[in-house]
């Protein structure tokens, strides 16, 4: 049998299980602990919200003017180039 | 997953690569179109100022225009962008700062900050309750309040969707240093984000 995993080693592998890393025999093992644990039953899901929410984040267009003086920056280093 | 599908074509982006380097201004400028927001988020994140992340834009694309000749075609394009962006926006910070110096390994803590405080379920669709520019908020707020280390690691992970490895290469980070770092970064902000997601009346588990 092995040992009960505590809160603390729970937490510590939480990000590999969340992206699907860890090995099967510690995701059984954390699989246990989060079916017996509600703190760490929550922590999990939450988290995984957490990383969920951002992902879907606006990948916000950049402005106009900022694009503009970007191009603009460029075409002077590249005529400088030229010459 | 559709991270795949999102990928941009990388032949086409080394051709592209190699006709900017041969002074090709035309290819340059559509890797310079494809990367342009995202490096400005990113700097905009970093330095948390818009008029620093503007520059760190422009010092960005001009630098790798410049260096473009020591690009490998090892890494990808993004990740070597991100490296010298991750670069111009720290000198920013550093700048901002003369008192005391500022790198990505600033304010890193033994772990006792895994601890969560906030426990508490969260609705089923959170962002449900917000409305886009409302989320946008809640969310960039969230991701500025967290020390820079951490900040970096989980914009290049969880929002640009990196993978470990093109993280750890663009920051010049050991992969358990990567993973410690996302790990405690998505911790507080789950603790962070409680605050606004978390089920009506449902304080139950909340402790401190
Ligand atoms: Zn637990």
């Amino acid at each position: 049998m092995t040992p009960l995993l505590t809160c603390k080693q729970f937490l510590e592998e939480l990000s590999d299980y969340l992206d699907e890393n860890a090995d099967p025999e510690v995701r059984a093992r954390l699989e246990k602990h989060i079916s017996e644990c509600p703190n760490c039953f929550v922590i999990c899901d939450t988290t995984k919200k957490t990383i969920r929410v951002y992902k879907g984040m606006d990948p916000y267009p950049i402005p106009n003017d900022v694009e503009s003086r970007l191009m603009a920056a460029l075409e002077k280093k590249m005529a400088a180039k030229a010459h | 997953m559709t991270v795949a599908s999102q990928q941009p074509d990388v032949s086409d982006e080394a051709a592209l690569v190699s006709q900017a380097r041969e002074g090709d201004a035309k290819a340059f400028a559509t890797l310079v179109r494809r990367y342009e927001a995202k490096i400005f988020r990113l700097a905009q994140h970093v330095t948390q100022n818009r008029e620093d992340a503007e520059d760190v834009l422009q010092e960005t694309f001009l630098k790798a225009y410049e260096h473009l000749d020591q690009f490998q075609g090892n890494s990808k394009f993004y990740t070597w962008l991100v490296r010298i962006a991750v670069n111009q926006a720290l000198m920013k910070l550093r700048k901002r700062k003369t008192d005391r110096s500022v790198s990505l390994d600033d304010t890193i803590d033994t772990g006792e900050d895994t601890v969560a405080r906030e426990i508490a379920s969260w609705d089923e669709n959170p962002e449900q309750r917000y409305s886009r520019e409302e989320m946008n908020q809640i969310l960039t707020a969230a991701i500025e309040s967290l020390a820079p280390p951490y900040r970096t690691v989980f914009v290049l992970r969880d929002v640009d969707e990196l993978s470990t490895e093109e993280t750890a290469e663009a920051l010049d980070l050991s992969i358990p240093a990567v993973k410690s770092r996302l790990l405690r970064a998505r911790l507080q902000l789950r603790d962070k984000l409680t605050r606004y997601f978390k089920r009506k009346g449902d304080d139950a588990f909340a402790y401190l």
